[in-house]
Protein backbone atom coordinates (compact mmCIF):
# COMPACT_ATOMS: atom_id res chain seq x y z
CA UNK A 1 0.00 0.00 0.00
CA UNK A 2 2.65 2.47 1.09
CA UNK A 3 4.72 2.00 -2.05
CA UNK A 4 1.59 2.44 -4.10
CA UNK A 5 0.91 5.78 -2.41
CA UNK A 6 4.43 6.95 -3.07
CA UNK A 7 4.03 5.94 -6.70
CA UNK A 8 0.76 7.83 -7.03
CA UNK A 9 2.33 10.85 -5.37
CA UNK A 10 5.25 10.74 -7.77
CA UNK A 11 2.93 10.39 -10.73
CA UNK A 12 0.85 13.32 -9.52
CA UNK A 13 3.94 15.45 -9.15
CA UNK A 14 5.14 14.51 -12.59
CA UNK A 15 1.78 15.40 -14.13
CA UNK A 16 1.83 18.74 -12.32
CA UNK A 17 5.35 19.52 -13.51
CA UNK A 18 4.42 18.65 -17.08
CA UNK A 19 1.24 20.70 -16.82
CA UNK A 20 3.05 23.80 -15.59
CA UNK A 21 5.85 23.69 -18.12
CA UNK A 22 3.62 22.94 -21.10
CA UNK A 23 1.32 25.79 -20.07
CA UNK A 24 4.29 28.16 -19.95
CA UNK A 25 5.46 26.90 -23.33
CA UNK A 26 2.02 27.53 -24.75
CA UNK A 27 1.98 31.08 -23.38
CA UNK A 28 5.39 31.65 -24.96
CA UNK A 29 4.38 30.54 -28.42
CA UNK A 30 0.80 31.83 -28.27
CA UNK A 31 1.83 35.16 -29.85
CA UNK A 32 3.15 33.27 -32.89
CA UNK A 33 0.00 31.19 -33.20
CA UNK A 34 -2.02 34.37 -32.84
CA UNK A 35 0.06 36.03 -35.55
CA UNK A 36 -0.46 33.17 -38.01
CA UNK A 37 -4.18 32.86 -37.30
CA UNK A 38 -4.73 36.61 -37.59
CA UNK A 39 -2.88 36.67 -40.89
CA UNK A 40 -5.47 34.24 -42.27
CA UNK A 41 -8.59 36.03 -41.02
CA UNK A 42 -11.08 38.28 -42.64
CA UNK A 43 -11.44 41.72 -41.03
CA UNK A 44 -14.84 40.65 -39.71
CA UNK A 45 -13.11 37.92 -37.68
CA UNK A 46 -10.43 40.28 -36.43
CA UNK A 47 -12.37 43.12 -34.91
CA UNK A 48 -14.57 41.05 -32.62
CA UNK A 49 -14.79 40.81 -28.89
CA UNK A 50 -14.24 38.32 -27.33
CA UNK A 51 -11.38 37.44 -29.70
CA UNK A 52 -11.92 34.46 -31.98
CA UNK A 53 -9.01 32.07 -32.32
CA UNK A 54 -9.91 30.49 -35.63
CA UNK A 55 -10.98 32.18 -38.86
CA UNK A 56 -14.37 31.27 -40.31
CA UNK A 57 -12.84 31.02 -43.70
CA UNK A 58 -9.12 30.99 -44.35
CA UNK A 59 -8.07 34.13 -46.22
CA UNK A 60 -4.89 33.32 -48.14
CA UNK A 61 -5.75 36.44 -50.02
CA UNK A 62 -4.29 38.57 -47.18
CA UNK A 63 -0.81 37.57 -48.30
CA UNK A 64 -1.48 38.60 -51.86
CA UNK A 65 -2.84 41.91 -50.60
CA UNK A 66 0.23 42.48 -48.42
CA UNK A 67 2.44 41.86 -51.46
CA UNK A 68 0.41 44.43 -53.37
CA UNK A 69 0.51 47.00 -50.58
CA UNK A 70 4.31 46.88 -50.35
CA UNK A 71 7.04 45.26 -52.47
CA UNK A 72 7.76 42.47 -50.00
CA UNK A 73 9.36 40.42 -52.75
CA UNK A 74 11.95 43.12 -53.24
CA UNK A 75 12.46 43.48 -49.49
CA UNK A 76 13.08 39.74 -49.31
CA UNK A 77 15.64 39.76 -52.08
CA UNK A 78 17.42 42.66 -50.39
CA UNK A 79 17.48 40.99 -46.99
CA UNK A 80 18.67 37.67 -48.34
CA UNK A 81 21.27 39.23 -50.60
CA UNK A 82 22.67 41.34 -47.77
CA UNK A 83 22.59 38.54 -45.19
CA UNK A 84 24.19 35.98 -47.50
CA UNK A 85 26.94 38.37 -48.65
CA UNK A 86 27.76 39.43 -45.11
CA UNK A 87 27.81 35.81 -43.94
CA UNK A 88 30.11 34.62 -46.73
CA UNK A 89 32.31 37.67 -46.24
CA UNK A 90 32.63 37.06 -42.52
CA UNK A 91 33.44 33.39 -43.01
CA UNK A 92 36.36 34.43 -45.21
CA UNK A 93 37.68 37.42 -43.24
CA UNK A 94 37.20 35.80 -39.84
CA UNK A 95 38.85 32.51 -40.77
CA UNK A 96 41.84 34.32 -42.24
CA UNK A 97 42.25 36.52 -39.19
CA UNK A 98 41.61 33.62 -36.83
CA UNK A 99 44.28 31.58 -38.57
CA UNK A 100 46.78 34.39 -38.20
CA UNK A 101 46.01 34.73 -34.50
CA UNK A 102 46.00 30.98 -33.84
CA UNK A 103 48.93 29.76 -35.89
CA UNK A 104 51.18 32.40 -37.43
CA UNK A 105 53.93 33.84 -35.30
CA UNK A 106 54.85 37.42 -36.09
CA UNK A 107 55.82 40.64 -34.43
CA UNK A 108 52.89 42.45 -32.76
CA UNK A 109 50.44 39.58 -33.05
CA UNK A 110 49.51 39.41 -29.39
CA UNK A 111 49.07 43.17 -29.04
CA UNK A 112 46.76 43.14 -32.04
CA UNK A 113 44.84 40.25 -30.58
CA UNK A 114 44.26 42.06 -27.30
CA UNK A 115 43.09 45.17 -29.13
CA UNK A 116 40.73 42.88 -30.97
CA UNK A 117 39.33 41.39 -27.80
CA UNK A 118 38.96 44.90 -26.44
CA UNK A 119 36.80 45.98 -29.35
CA UNK A 120 34.22 43.38 -28.39
CA UNK A 121 33.43 45.54 -25.37
CA UNK A 122 32.60 48.57 -27.47
CA UNK A 123 28.84 48.91 -27.87
CA UNK A 124 27.77 49.59 -31.45
CA UNK A 125 26.04 52.80 -30.39
CA UNK A 126 29.44 54.42 -29.92
CA UNK A 127 30.66 53.61 -33.42
CA UNK A 128 27.32 54.14 -35.15
CA UNK A 129 27.54 57.90 -35.72
CA UNK A 130 31.06 58.07 -37.18
CA UNK A 131 30.41 54.90 -39.21
CA UNK A 132 27.46 56.67 -40.76
CA UNK A 133 29.73 59.65 -41.50
CA UNK A 134 32.37 57.41 -43.09
CA UNK A 135 29.71 55.99 -45.39
CA UNK A 136 28.53 59.51 -46.14
CA UNK A 137 32.05 60.60 -47.10
CA UNK A 138 32.38 57.56 -49.35
CA UNK A 139 29.07 58.45 -50.97
CA UNK A 140 27.64 55.10 -49.90
CA UNK A 141 24.61 56.24 -47.94
CA UNK A 142 21.50 54.61 -49.39
CA UNK A 143 23.32 51.78 -51.16
CA UNK A 144 23.97 48.06 -50.75
CA UNK A 145 27.54 48.82 -49.74
CA UNK A 146 26.23 50.69 -46.70
CA UNK A 147 24.28 47.62 -45.62
CA UNK A 148 27.06 45.14 -46.35
CA UNK A 149 30.58 46.54 -45.96
CA UNK A 150 30.56 47.43 -42.23
CA UNK A 151 29.49 43.86 -41.47
CA UNK A 152 32.31 42.19 -43.36
CA UNK A 153 34.48 41.63 -40.30
CA UNK A 154 33.69 40.51 -36.78
CA UNK A 155 35.70 40.30 -33.58
CA UNK A 156 33.30 37.74 -32.17
CA UNK A 157 33.61 35.55 -35.27
CA UNK A 158 37.38 35.81 -35.32
CA UNK A 159 37.58 34.88 -31.67
CA UNK A 160 35.17 31.97 -32.07
CA UNK A 161 37.14 30.49 -34.95
CA UNK A 162 40.50 31.11 -33.31
CA UNK A 163 39.45 29.15 -30.25
CA UNK A 164 38.37 26.30 -32.51
CA UNK A 165 41.54 26.35 -34.63
CA UNK A 166 43.62 26.07 -31.47
CA UNK A 167 42.05 22.68 -30.76
CA UNK A 168 43.21 21.22 -34.10
CA UNK A 169 46.46 19.25 -33.69
CA UNK A 170 49.44 20.99 -35.24
CA UNK A 171 50.93 17.77 -36.63
CA UNK A 172 48.38 17.77 -39.46
CA UNK A 173 49.70 21.08 -40.77
CA UNK A 174 53.36 20.27 -40.25
CA UNK A 175 53.12 17.35 -42.63
CA UNK A 176 51.58 19.63 -45.23
CA UNK A 177 54.33 22.26 -44.80
CA UNK A 178 56.98 19.61 -45.35
CA UNK A 179 55.22 18.78 -48.61
CA UNK A 180 55.61 22.45 -49.56
CA UNK A 181 52.06 23.70 -49.03
CA UNK A 182 51.57 27.46 -48.65
CA UNK A 183 49.96 28.89 -45.51
CA UNK A 184 46.89 29.77 -47.47
CA UNK A 185 46.46 26.25 -48.82
CA UNK A 186 46.88 24.79 -45.36
CA UNK A 187 44.08 27.00 -44.08
CA UNK A 188 41.87 26.21 -47.05
CA UNK A 189 42.50 22.47 -47.38
CA UNK A 190 43.28 21.31 -43.86
CA UNK A 191 41.98 23.71 -41.22
CA UNK A 192 38.67 24.78 -42.73
CA UNK A 193 37.37 21.27 -43.58
CA UNK A 194 38.07 20.28 -39.96
CA UNK A 195 36.27 23.35 -38.63
CA UNK A 196 32.82 22.82 -40.11
CA UNK A 197 30.95 22.96 -36.77
CA UNK A 198 32.55 26.27 -35.82
CA UNK A 199 31.98 27.70 -39.29
CA UNK A 200 28.35 26.60 -39.17
CA UNK A 201 27.86 28.29 -35.81
CA UNK A 202 29.35 31.53 -37.09
CA UNK A 203 27.34 31.36 -40.31
CA UNK A 204 24.04 30.89 -38.50
CA UNK A 205 24.75 33.67 -36.04
CA UNK A 206 25.76 36.10 -38.73
CA UNK A 207 22.92 35.23 -41.07
CA UNK A 208 20.28 35.62 -38.39
CA UNK A 209 21.82 38.76 -36.95
CA UNK A 210 22.02 40.42 -40.34
CA UNK A 211 18.60 39.28 -41.50
CA UNK A 212 17.03 40.60 -38.29
CA UNK A 213 19.04 43.81 -38.15
CA UNK A 214 16.90 46.88 -38.00
CA UNK A 215 18.67 49.96 -36.64
CA UNK A 216 21.52 49.95 -39.15
CA UNK A 217 19.16 49.61 -42.14
CA UNK A 218 16.99 52.34 -40.64
CA UNK A 219 19.94 54.71 -40.51
CA UNK A 220 21.71 54.11 -43.80
CA UNK A 221 18.91 53.30 -46.23
CA UNK A 222 16.14 55.51 -47.56
CA UNK A 223 15.01 54.27 -50.92
CA UNK A 224 12.16 51.83 -51.16
CA UNK A 225 14.08 49.51 -53.49
CA UNK A 226 16.89 49.09 -50.92
CA UNK A 227 14.72 48.37 -47.90
CA UNK A 228 15.23 45.12 -46.05
CA UNK A 229 12.30 43.07 -44.77
CA UNK A 230 12.64 44.52 -41.28
CA UNK A 231 12.81 48.12 -42.44
CA UNK A 232 10.01 47.55 -44.93
CA UNK A 233 7.85 46.06 -42.22
CA UNK A 234 8.44 49.00 -39.89
CA UNK A 235 7.47 51.42 -42.65
CA UNK A 236 4.47 49.24 -43.44
CA UNK A 237 3.40 49.59 -39.80
CA UNK A 238 3.30 53.36 -40.09
CA UNK A 239 1.09 53.17 -43.15
CA UNK A 240 -1.35 50.40 -42.17
CA UNK A 241 -1.61 51.14 -38.48
CA UNK A 242 -4.47 48.81 -37.60
CA UNK A 243 -4.80 46.63 -40.69
CA UNK A 244 -3.89 43.66 -38.57
CA UNK A 245 -4.57 41.13 -41.33
CA UNK A 246 -1.92 42.74 -43.55
CA UNK A 247 0.46 43.54 -40.70
CA UNK A 248 0.37 39.98 -39.43
CA UNK A 249 0.82 38.59 -42.94
CA UNK A 250 3.88 40.81 -43.23
CA UNK A 251 5.15 39.62 -39.83
CA UNK A 252 4.75 35.99 -40.84
CA UNK A 253 6.80 36.69 -43.94
CA UNK A 254 9.49 38.45 -41.91
CA UNK A 255 9.80 35.63 -39.39
CA UNK A 256 9.39 32.55 -41.57
CA UNK A 257 12.89 32.30 -43.12
CA UNK A 258 14.52 32.68 -39.71
CA UNK A 259 12.24 30.11 -38.13
CA UNK A 260 13.07 27.63 -40.88
CA UNK A 261 16.81 28.21 -40.57
CA UNK A 262 16.55 27.95 -36.81
CA UNK A 263 14.65 24.65 -36.76
CA UNK A 264 17.26 23.04 -39.00
CA UNK A 265 20.32 24.51 -37.35
CA UNK A 266 19.23 24.86 -33.74
CA UNK A 267 22.12 22.78 -32.45
CA UNK A 268 24.74 25.19 -33.79
CA UNK A 269 22.85 28.21 -32.59
CA UNK A 270 22.51 27.00 -29.02
CA UNK A 271 26.17 26.06 -29.04
CA UNK A 272 27.03 29.58 -30.13
CA UNK A 273 25.02 31.04 -27.26
CA UNK A 274 26.81 28.93 -24.67
CA UNK A 275 30.17 29.59 -26.34
CA UNK A 276 29.66 33.33 -26.34
CA UNK A 277 28.57 32.88 -22.74
CA UNK A 278 31.92 31.38 -21.89
CA UNK A 279 33.76 34.02 -23.86
CA UNK A 280 32.88 36.89 -21.49
CA UNK B 1 74.27 35.16 -46.14
CA UNK B 2 74.94 34.88 -42.41
CA UNK B 3 72.57 33.46 -39.87
CA UNK B 4 71.41 36.84 -38.49
CA UNK B 5 70.39 38.04 -41.92
CA UNK B 6 68.55 34.83 -42.52
CA UNK B 7 66.61 35.19 -39.27
CA UNK B 8 65.76 38.81 -40.02
CA UNK B 9 64.49 37.95 -43.44
CA UNK B 10 62.43 35.13 -42.00
CA UNK B 11 60.93 37.51 -39.42
CA UNK B 12 60.01 40.00 -42.09
CA UNK B 13 58.44 37.27 -44.18
CA UNK B 14 56.40 36.05 -41.23
CA UNK B 15 55.27 39.57 -40.44
CA UNK B 16 54.12 40.15 -43.99
CA UNK B 17 52.23 36.84 -44.12
CA UNK B 18 50.55 37.56 -40.79
CA UNK B 19 49.47 41.04 -41.83
CA UNK B 20 48.23 39.74 -45.19
CA UNK B 21 45.93 37.31 -43.44
CA UNK B 22 44.68 40.11 -41.22
CA UNK B 23 44.30 42.75 -43.91
CA UNK B 24 40.59 42.39 -44.73
CA UNK B 25 39.65 42.46 -41.08
CA UNK B 26 42.02 45.30 -40.25
CA UNK B 27 40.66 47.48 -43.06
CA UNK B 28 37.02 47.03 -42.01
CA UNK B 29 37.89 47.45 -38.35
CA UNK B 30 39.86 50.63 -38.93
CA UNK B 31 37.00 52.15 -40.90
CA UNK B 32 34.07 51.07 -38.79
CA UNK B 33 35.37 50.46 -35.26
CA UNK B 34 38.73 52.02 -34.45
CA UNK B 35 38.33 55.29 -36.30
CA UNK B 36 34.70 55.70 -35.15
CA UNK B 37 35.54 55.11 -31.48
CA UNK B 38 38.18 57.82 -31.55
CA UNK B 39 36.24 60.13 -33.81
CA UNK B 40 33.06 60.08 -31.76
CA UNK B 41 35.15 61.08 -28.74
CA UNK B 42 36.51 63.99 -30.80
CA UNK B 43 32.99 64.83 -32.02
CA UNK B 44 31.65 64.96 -28.49
CA UNK B 45 33.68 68.13 -27.88
CA UNK B 46 32.33 69.83 -30.98
CA UNK B 47 29.22 71.41 -32.23
CA UNK B 48 28.89 69.41 -35.40
CA UNK B 49 25.87 69.44 -37.63
CA UNK B 50 26.32 66.99 -40.46
CA UNK B 51 24.64 68.92 -43.19
CA UNK B 52 25.76 72.43 -42.42
CA UNK B 53 29.32 73.64 -42.23
CA UNK B 54 28.95 74.88 -38.67
CA UNK B 55 31.59 72.82 -36.88
CA UNK B 56 33.33 74.29 -33.90
CA UNK B 57 35.19 73.17 -30.80
CA UNK B 58 33.09 73.83 -27.72
CA UNK B 59 34.94 71.93 -24.98
CA UNK B 60 32.68 70.25 -22.47
CA UNK B 61 29.59 72.16 -23.53
CA UNK B 62 27.85 69.07 -24.95
CA UNK B 63 28.40 67.20 -21.71
CA UNK B 64 27.19 70.19 -19.71
CA UNK B 65 24.10 70.50 -21.84
CA UNK B 66 23.40 66.82 -21.44
CA UNK B 67 23.72 66.86 -17.67
CA UNK B 68 21.36 69.83 -17.42
CA UNK B 69 18.79 68.50 -19.87
CA UNK B 70 15.81 67.24 -17.85
CA UNK B 71 14.86 64.97 -20.75
CA UNK B 72 18.23 63.20 -20.54
CA UNK B 73 17.60 62.42 -16.87
CA UNK B 74 14.10 61.22 -17.63
CA UNK B 75 15.41 58.99 -20.39
CA UNK B 76 18.13 57.62 -18.11
CA UNK B 77 15.55 56.93 -15.42
CA UNK B 78 13.35 55.11 -17.90
CA UNK B 79 16.25 53.05 -19.20
CA UNK B 80 17.05 52.00 -15.63
CA UNK B 81 13.37 51.25 -15.01
CA UNK B 82 13.29 49.02 -18.07
CA UNK B 83 16.46 47.26 -16.92
CA UNK B 84 15.23 46.74 -13.37
CA UNK B 85 11.90 45.57 -14.72
CA UNK B 86 13.22 43.03 -17.18
CA UNK B 87 16.44 41.61 -15.73
CA UNK B 88 15.32 40.14 -12.38
CA UNK B 89 12.02 38.89 -13.78
CA UNK B 90 13.73 37.35 -16.78
CA UNK B 91 16.37 35.68 -14.61
CA UNK B 92 13.90 34.20 -12.13
CA UNK B 93 11.70 32.72 -14.86
CA UNK B 94 14.72 31.55 -16.87
CA UNK B 95 16.22 29.75 -13.87
CA UNK B 96 12.87 28.17 -13.09
CA UNK B 97 12.54 26.92 -16.68
CA UNK B 98 16.11 25.66 -16.79
CA UNK B 99 15.55 23.68 -13.58
CA UNK B 100 12.31 22.21 -14.88
CA UNK B 101 14.00 21.20 -18.11
CA UNK B 102 16.79 19.60 -16.11
CA UNK B 103 14.28 17.10 -14.71
CA UNK B 104 12.76 14.02 -16.30
CA UNK B 105 10.34 15.62 -18.71
CA UNK B 106 8.80 14.39 -21.92
CA UNK B 107 9.32 16.47 -25.04
CA UNK B 108 12.31 18.45 -23.78
CA UNK B 109 13.46 19.25 -27.27
CA UNK B 110 10.13 20.71 -28.24
CA UNK B 111 9.93 22.71 -25.01
CA UNK B 112 13.41 24.13 -25.38
CA UNK B 113 12.65 25.19 -28.94
CA UNK B 114 9.36 26.76 -27.85
CA UNK B 115 11.00 28.90 -25.17
CA UNK B 116 13.82 29.85 -27.48
CA UNK B 117 11.79 30.87 -30.51
CA UNK B 118 11.11 34.48 -29.40
CA UNK B 119 14.87 35.05 -29.15
CA UNK B 120 15.59 34.33 -32.79
CA UNK B 121 12.79 36.15 -34.57
CA UNK B 122 13.17 39.73 -35.66
CA UNK B 123 12.41 42.35 -33.01
CA UNK B 124 10.39 44.31 -35.57
CA UNK B 125 7.96 41.47 -36.28
CA UNK B 126 7.84 40.54 -32.60
CA UNK B 127 6.94 44.09 -31.61
CA UNK B 128 4.25 44.19 -34.29
CA UNK B 129 2.67 41.01 -32.91
CA UNK B 130 2.67 42.53 -29.45
CA UNK B 131 1.09 45.75 -30.69
CA UNK B 132 -1.80 43.61 -31.78
CA UNK B 133 -1.84 41.66 -28.51
CA UNK B 134 -1.86 44.94 -26.57
CA UNK B 135 -4.74 46.37 -28.62
CA UNK B 136 -7.07 47.96 -26.04
CA UNK B 137 -10.33 46.78 -27.66
CA UNK B 138 -9.63 43.52 -29.44
CA UNK B 139 -6.28 42.51 -27.97
CA UNK B 140 -5.56 39.10 -26.55
CA UNK B 141 -3.97 40.37 -23.34
CA UNK B 142 -6.92 42.38 -22.05
CA UNK B 143 -9.12 39.41 -22.90
CA UNK B 144 -6.87 37.06 -20.92
CA UNK B 145 -6.51 39.33 -17.89
CA UNK B 146 -10.30 39.83 -17.98
CA UNK B 147 -10.68 36.26 -16.73
CA UNK B 148 -8.98 37.31 -13.51
CA UNK B 149 -11.27 40.28 -13.12
CA UNK B 150 -8.65 42.82 -14.18
CA UNK B 151 -10.22 45.78 -15.99
CA UNK B 152 -8.96 46.46 -19.53
CA UNK B 153 -5.80 48.55 -19.84
CA UNK B 154 -4.93 50.85 -22.71
CA UNK B 155 -1.43 49.38 -22.76
CA UNK B 156 0.32 51.44 -25.38
CA UNK B 157 -1.53 54.73 -25.06
CA UNK B 158 -1.42 55.12 -21.32
CA UNK B 159 1.83 56.63 -20.14
CA UNK B 160 1.66 54.63 -16.92
CA UNK B 161 1.11 51.28 -18.66
CA UNK B 162 3.40 51.61 -21.68
CA UNK B 163 6.60 50.88 -19.75
CA UNK B 164 4.99 47.78 -18.27
CA UNK B 165 4.00 46.68 -21.77
CA UNK B 166 7.57 47.15 -22.95
CA UNK B 167 8.90 45.17 -19.98
CA UNK B 168 6.51 42.26 -20.49
CA UNK B 169 7.48 42.02 -24.11
CA UNK B 170 11.17 42.38 -23.30
CA UNK B 171 11.04 39.50 -20.83
CA UNK B 172 9.20 37.29 -23.32
CA UNK B 173 11.68 38.09 -26.08
CA UNK B 174 14.91 37.32 -24.21
CA UNK B 175 13.91 34.60 -21.79
CA UNK B 176 15.35 31.83 -23.97
CA UNK B 177 18.93 33.08 -23.92
CA UNK B 178 19.13 33.07 -20.16
CA UNK B 179 17.35 29.73 -19.99
CA UNK B 180 20.02 28.17 -22.20
CA UNK B 181 22.83 29.76 -20.18
CA UNK B 182 21.32 28.61 -16.88
CA UNK B 183 20.88 25.11 -18.34
CA UNK B 184 24.57 24.99 -19.20
CA UNK B 185 25.38 26.15 -15.67
CA UNK B 186 23.12 23.53 -14.08
CA UNK B 187 24.72 20.76 -16.08
CA UNK B 188 28.06 21.79 -14.62
CA UNK B 189 26.99 20.92 -11.07
CA UNK B 190 28.13 17.36 -10.24
CA UNK B 191 25.33 14.96 -9.27
CA UNK B 192 27.43 13.70 -6.38
CA UNK B 193 26.78 16.97 -4.51
CA UNK B 194 23.06 16.35 -4.59
CA UNK B 195 23.48 12.69 -3.71
CA UNK B 196 25.59 13.56 -0.68
CA UNK B 197 23.02 16.14 0.43
CA UNK B 198 20.23 13.60 0.07
CA UNK B 199 22.13 11.19 2.29
CA UNK B 200 22.19 13.93 4.90
CA UNK B 201 18.43 14.21 4.49
CA UNK B 202 18.35 17.54 2.69
CA UNK B 203 15.00 18.55 1.22
CA UNK B 204 14.31 20.19 -2.12
CA UNK B 205 14.55 23.77 -0.86
CA UNK B 206 17.63 23.09 1.15
CA UNK B 207 19.33 21.61 -1.91
CA UNK B 208 18.31 24.62 -3.97
CA UNK B 209 19.61 27.18 -1.45
CA UNK B 210 22.73 25.31 -0.39
CA UNK B 211 23.90 23.68 -3.60
CA UNK B 212 22.21 24.96 -6.76
CA UNK B 213 22.31 28.69 -6.07
CA UNK B 214 25.85 28.88 -4.67
CA UNK B 215 27.21 26.65 -7.42
CA UNK B 216 25.48 28.79 -10.03
CA UNK B 217 26.85 32.08 -8.72
CA UNK B 218 29.36 32.64 -11.56
CA UNK B 219 26.68 31.85 -14.16
CA UNK B 220 24.15 34.05 -12.40
CA UNK B 221 26.55 36.97 -12.16
CA UNK B 222 27.49 36.63 -15.81
CA UNK B 223 23.85 36.46 -16.92
CA UNK B 224 22.96 39.45 -14.75
CA UNK B 225 25.66 41.68 -16.22
CA UNK B 226 25.00 40.55 -19.80
CA UNK B 227 21.26 41.09 -19.43
CA UNK B 228 21.79 44.51 -17.91
CA UNK B 229 24.04 45.51 -20.79
CA UNK B 230 21.57 44.33 -23.40
CA UNK B 231 18.61 45.93 -21.60
CA UNK B 232 20.46 49.23 -21.58
CA UNK B 233 20.86 48.91 -25.33
CA UNK B 234 17.20 48.28 -26.10
CA UNK B 235 16.04 50.10 -29.22
CA UNK B 236 14.27 48.05 -31.92
CA UNK B 237 11.30 46.94 -29.87
CA UNK B 238 10.88 50.44 -28.45
CA UNK B 239 10.91 51.92 -31.93
CA UNK B 240 8.21 49.60 -33.25
CA UNK B 241 6.12 49.02 -30.12
CA UNK B 242 5.78 52.55 -28.75
CA UNK B 243 8.15 54.87 -30.67
CA UNK B 244 9.15 56.18 -27.27
CA UNK B 245 5.62 57.31 -26.47
CA UNK B 246 3.11 58.06 -25.17
CA UNK B 247 4.46 61.43 -24.05
CA UNK B 248 8.03 60.15 -23.99
CA UNK B 249 7.23 57.62 -21.26
CA UNK B 250 9.13 54.80 -22.97
CA UNK B 251 11.93 56.81 -24.48
CA UNK B 252 15.23 55.10 -23.61
CA UNK B 253 18.87 56.13 -24.00
CA UNK B 254 19.56 54.69 -27.44
CA UNK B 255 16.31 56.17 -28.75
CA UNK B 256 17.29 59.59 -27.41
CA UNK B 257 20.70 59.27 -29.04
CA UNK B 258 19.16 58.08 -32.30
CA UNK B 259 16.88 61.12 -32.40
CA UNK B 260 19.68 63.61 -31.87
CA UNK B 261 21.98 61.92 -34.38
CA UNK B 262 19.64 60.91 -37.17
CA UNK B 263 16.67 63.22 -36.85
CA UNK B 264 18.32 66.48 -35.78
CA UNK B 265 21.80 65.54 -37.13
CA UNK B 266 23.49 67.02 -34.04
CA UNK B 267 26.40 64.59 -34.29
CA UNK B 268 28.45 66.29 -31.56
CA UNK B 269 25.75 66.20 -28.94
CA UNK B 270 24.69 62.66 -29.87
CA UNK B 271 28.32 61.53 -29.56
CA UNK B 272 28.49 62.97 -26.06
CA UNK B 273 25.40 60.92 -25.21
CA UNK B 274 27.08 57.88 -26.78
CA UNK B 275 30.19 58.35 -24.65
CA UNK B 276 28.26 58.72 -21.41
CA UNK B 277 26.41 55.58 -22.41
CA UNK B 278 29.70 53.83 -23.20
CA UNK B 279 31.06 54.76 -19.77
CA UNK B 280 28.04 53.25 -18.03
CA UNK B 281 28.33 49.98 -19.96
CA UNK B 282 32.08 49.92 -19.40
CA UNK B 283 31.53 49.92 -15.63
CA UNK B 284 29.33 46.84 -15.99
CA UNK B 285 31.83 45.11 -18.27
CA UNK B 286 34.73 45.81 -15.91
CA UNK B 287 32.75 44.44 -12.98
CA UNK B 288 32.29 41.25 -14.97
CA UNK B 289 35.95 40.99 -15.95
CA UNK B 290 37.10 41.66 -12.40
CA UNK B 291 34.71 39.11 -10.98
CA UNK B 292 35.90 36.43 -13.43
CA UNK B 293 39.51 37.11 -12.44
CA UNK B 294 38.95 36.80 -8.71
CA UNK B 295 36.84 33.67 -9.19
CA UNK B 296 39.45 31.83 -11.19
CA UNK B 297 42.03 32.98 -8.64
CA UNK B 298 40.08 31.36 -5.81
CA UNK B 299 39.54 28.09 -7.51
CA UNK B 300 43.05 27.96 -8.83
CA UNK B 301 41.89 26.74 -12.24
Amino acid sequence: MATNNVKIQKLGKSILTHGVIYLLAFITIAPFIWMILTSLKDISDIFVYPPKWFPDKIQWNNYARAFQAAPFGRYYLNSIFVAVTVTLGQLITCSMAAYAFARLKFWGRDVLFYIFLGTMMIPYQVTMIPSFMVLHWLGWIDSYQALIVPGLASAFGTFLLRQFFLTIPKELEEAAYIDGCSKFRVLWQIILPLSKPALATLAIFTFMGTFNDFIWALIVVNSEHLRTVQLGLAVFRDRYITDWDLLMAGSVMATLPILIVFFFAQKYFIKGITLSGIKG
Amino acid sequence: MNQQQYINRQHRKNFITGILFLTPTLVIFSMFILFPVLFSFFLSFHKWNMFSSSQSFIGFANYQRLLTDPEFWQVLKQTIMYTLGTVPLNMIIALFLAMMLNKKIKGKKFLRTAFFTPVIISPVAAALIWRWIYDPNFGLLNYATGFFGIPPVNWLNDSRAAMAALIIMGVWKNLGINMVLFSAGLQGIPDTYYEAAEMDGAGRWSKFWNITLPMLTPTTFFIMIMSMISSFQVFDIVYVLTSGGPMGSTKVMVFYMYEYAFKFFEMGYASAVAYIFFAMLAVLTLLQVKYMRTRSGYEGV
